[in-house]
């Protein structure tokens, strides 16, 4: 009933040193359809579009564009056979014009020299082509990301595409220039082009696609018809393993948690970044213990780094113990009893090359300001209660960081901020990468920091975990706080899976 | 049109408007406070002195828009003045087999320099270095003392003047205009042009688009080369010697140049129109102090360091404004 595929991949294998990030993949393109690829981070989403743009050689399995077998060499080489990508960062050239931009490398000419009025005058018609009203003279960097990404597709169509591929782009669009995008790519769709879209949002997903391949630990799940699988099931058949795997250390009991009443602590009242996170309100109160579920990209992270001043907001309030505060800068937060262990510990955390204690002492050290320094028998002292306290291992103060396990790294992140003594204590994802035990032995001490009054904020992508411990569950889908679950003892992953899946206040 | 992006495109031409602005009234202003000074002649001279400084400097602008530096360039000028004046004077070889050999080694040693900036990866500041380090050596084994050149083709470019009406120029200082115009063209109207400007806005995208990278990157050093070696030709003309001393710090004056003339040193942005304007805003700040007087020389450099602060935090908050 279909025609041929225009691109057909067999048996895709992909391995790195310990890993196999693919393993027997098969996965088939259309012409004219938007189809798209689904899976977890970690899925092999990544690897597979960078096999068959040739930045990564596979290590099996074959690859045929219309028809014909074909070895992908590089980037530069899959354009030529008809593959395009276009990315989340626009890979042009921001200095030159859109004119420049779509036509450079293959500029038309006369008499030897560039013929810029030509020039102009066909960028402008493939301009006009797409909808675009922009002033292809401009130089690139004078439009917004969303411009610059159609530009980009523009110059990748024209020089041939017969498959597009579209990795992320539209993670810092706002809705408007999505739908400014989807006009384009149904247009291209329509003219026979074959779109690869990769997207954490799933509400574009079913948009836009016609067709969807879910890929799970490396391994295809199965290719399906958008219109024949649900929100929910795609879902669990992109984290069902894992929900099925989840380790139940602890029992699995949850602790009966009646929420603390009282003043909160931190309110967040339609706190908002543009392209990040849409305007949510929140409240912590002291010994409140809140946790944020959601897909990887749904805002999480970026909910939490507002909180913190990490990044701007570009409206809303933060009121802290009542009292509007601008969160310029972490050093605001910080000032204001605010810590925040981040998900990178080894890039945006820990100094790897410095050594328990020097890591312990840093940010107290840094509230006193370096013009007070602790002096080395106070920093013996603080490093060494926190390694008791936290059970760090090897109870060295003078080890060096980067030869620590993960979890114990975790341990010495949690233990900088926690020696500045915060009043908020904001983890996100504490838990990923370290060992079982590690994981308990940290759940447990967020639970006693909380019973000590201490305001949590709990990022994770592990349910189970996030139930565990949390009074509430703020629910994130698309960059939207979509509910606001109290843990009452009914919650349950299934539940937060739904809610995350249809968006609706379940 | 959108009136943001007309604003963005104004905004890359403020510098060189600033240099333009900054021309205009030096020189409105040493037409004031001196005699003499308001004449065409004086606008004619700062060519005629700076037409070496022009020439590398055009060479030196095709390089700072890929986002690179050309360290070599005074000692390849020196260089040049060497081996022109002991072939033509100690061989007694015709200056018209020197020059494009002079031109030839100039050209190769550049493209020497971008091969191994490129295949290599290595910055372009510490290649370059080690090639000032080297062709400034080479002129000692040659002599250590300076050559005078009495060829009389060396003497008669020297003393040729071609009248403009009541004017004249030398013409070395059409030379260097001319190799302003083929800079321009190049630039604006070839592909190697608009490679240089790809290559200076964002190397990586340049690479994804298909751009030929690695040969634009060792053309624009061996056109720098080839600029530098020219210069130097210049040079002989002017003070009619070869001397391992000559076109010292040369190198600098030429980046002064090409930023005060509003080319971004990250690359990507400028024009060689601005490139003019930089030599001729030095060349003017050296006539006004001469006029003056009974300010040292040094005051020259002083006027020079103080306008290269203004300019660097100028590009600073353009570039910063754009992101």
């Amino acid at each position: 009933m279909r025609q041929q595929p225009v691109l057909e991949v067999r048996g895709i294998r992909k391995e790195f040193p310990g890993v196999v990030a693919l393993d027997g993949v098969d996965f088939r393109l259309f012409p004219g359809e938007v189809h798209a690829l689904m899976g977890e981070n970690g899925a092999g989403k990544s690897t597979l579009i960078k096999v068959l743009t040739g930045v990564y050689q596979s290590d099996g399995g074959e690859v045929e564009l219309a028809g014909e077998q074909v070895r992908v060499t590089g980037p530069l080489q899959a354009q030529q056979i008809g593959i395009s990508t276009v990315y989340q960062e626009v890979n042009l050239c921001p200095n030159l014009s859109v004119a420049e931009n779509i036509f450079i490398g293959r500029e038309p000419r006369r008499f030897g020299l560039i013929d810029w009025s030509a020039m102009r005058r066909r960028a402008a018609e493939l301009v006009r082509g797409i909808d675009l009203d922009i002033d292809v003279n401009a130089p690139l960097n004078s439009y917004s990301i969303a411009v610059q990404q159609l530009v980009a597709i523009v110059r990748a169509v024209d020089v041939s595409a017969k498959v597009l591929i579209l990795d992320e782009p539209t993670s810092s669009l706002d809705r408007d220039e999505v739908r400014q995008l989807f006009t384009v790519m149904r247009r291209l769709r329509d003219q026979g082009v074959a779109i690869l879209f990769v997207s954490h949002f799933l509400d574009q997903i079913y948009e836009i696609c016609d067709r969807m391949t879910v890929l799970r630990n490396g391994r295809l799940e199965g290719e399906y018809l958008t219109s024949e699988l649900n929100q929910v099931e795609l879902v669990s058949r992109m984290i069902g393993s894992e929900l099925a795997g989840l380790d139940q250390l602890g029992g699995g009991k949850r602790r009966e948690r009646t929420a603390p009443t009282g003043k909160a602590f931190l309110q967040a009242d339609r706190l908002t970044r543009r392209g990040a996170v849409e305007p949510y309100d929140l409240d912590i109160r002291p010994g409140e213990v809140v946790g944020l579920a959601g897909l990887l990209g749904s805002g999480r992270t970026e909910a939490a780094r507002l909180l913190f001043g990490a990044d701007q907001n570009d409206g809303g309030t933060v009121r802290i113990e009542g009292e509007v505060a601008a969160l310029r800068t972490p050093r605001d937060a910080i000032a204001r009893g605010i810590a925040f262990c981040s998900e990178n510990r080894k890039t945006e955390g820990l100094v790897g090359e410095l050594t328990v204690r020097e890591n312990i002492v840093l940010a107290l050290q840094a509230a006193r300001g370096w013009t007070r320094p602790l002096s080395r028998t106070a920093q013996d002292a603080y490093a060494l209660k926190w390694i008791r306290a936290l059970d760090i291992r090897p109870g060295n103060p003078e080890a060096l960081v980067r030869n620590l396990s993960g979890g114990n790294q975790q341990k010495v992140l949690l233990a900088r901020w926690l020696i500045t003594d915060p009043k908020l204590l904001i983890l996100d994802e504490p838990t990923r990468g370290i060992d079982i035990g590690a994981k308990a032995e940290i759940q447990k001490l967020v639970a006693n920091l909380a019973e000590d009054g201490m305001a949590v904020l709990f990022i994770s992508a592990e349910l189970e975990e996030v139930l565990r411990l949390s009074h509430r569950v703020g629910v994130l889908r698309d960059h939207r706080m979509v509910a606001q679950l109290d843990n009452d003892g009914a919650l349950t992953p299934e539940r937060i899976m739904a809610t995350i899946a249809s968006g609706a206040h379940a | 049109m959108n009136a943001h992006a007309l604003l963005t495109r104004l905004r890359g031409q403020i510098p060189l408007l600033v240099t333009a602005v900054l021309l205009v009234s030096m020189f409105s202003i040493g037409s004031v406070q001196y005699e003499g000074f308001f004449s065409g002649q004086v606008v004619l001279n700062l060519l005629i002195d700076n037409a070496f400084l022009l020439v590398v400097a055009v060479g030196m602008t095709f390089v700072i828009l890929t986002g690179g530096i050309d360290l070599s360039v005074g000692a390849v000028v020196a260089l040049s003045t060497m081996v022109s004046a002991w072939l033509v004077e100690e061989h007694g070889w015709s200056p018209f087999l020197v020059i494009p050999l002079v031109l030839l080694m100039g050209t190769a040693g550049g493209w020497v320099m971008g091969w191994i900036i490129h295949v290599f990866e290595i910055q372009p500041f510490i290649v370059t270095l080690a090639g000032m380090f080297l062709a400034r050596g080479l002129c000692y084994t040659i002599s250590v003392e300076s050559i005078s050149i009495t060829d009389p083709t060396y003497t008669s470019m020297a003393q040729t003047r071609i009248p403009l009406g009541d004017l004249f120029v030398s013409p070395s200082a059409l030379i260097a205009l001319l190799v302003v115009a083929a800079g321009f063209v190049v630039l604006h109207y070839t592909k190697l042009g608009r490679n240089v400007y790809a290559l200076g806005g964002s190397e990586q995208s340049a690479l994804l688009m298909g751009l030929p990278v690695q040969r634009t990157k060792t053309t624009v050093y061996a056109i720098s080369g080839f600029c530098s070696a020219l210069g130097g030709v210049l040079l002989t003309f002017y003070m009619l010697s070869g001397y391992g001393l000559h076109a010292v710090g040369l190198e600098l004056d030429a980046i002064a140049a090409v930023v005060i003339g509003g080319t971004l040193l990250t690359g990507g942005s400028g024009y060689l129109l601005g490139t003019l304007l930089g030599v001729l805003v030095l060349g003017l700040i050296q006539t006004v102090i001469s006029f003056q007087g009974t300010l040292s020389s040094w005051w020259t450099r002083i006027v020079i360091g103080a306008l290269l602060f203004v300019f660097i935090v100028l590009q600073r908050l353009i570039t910063a404004r754009r992101r």
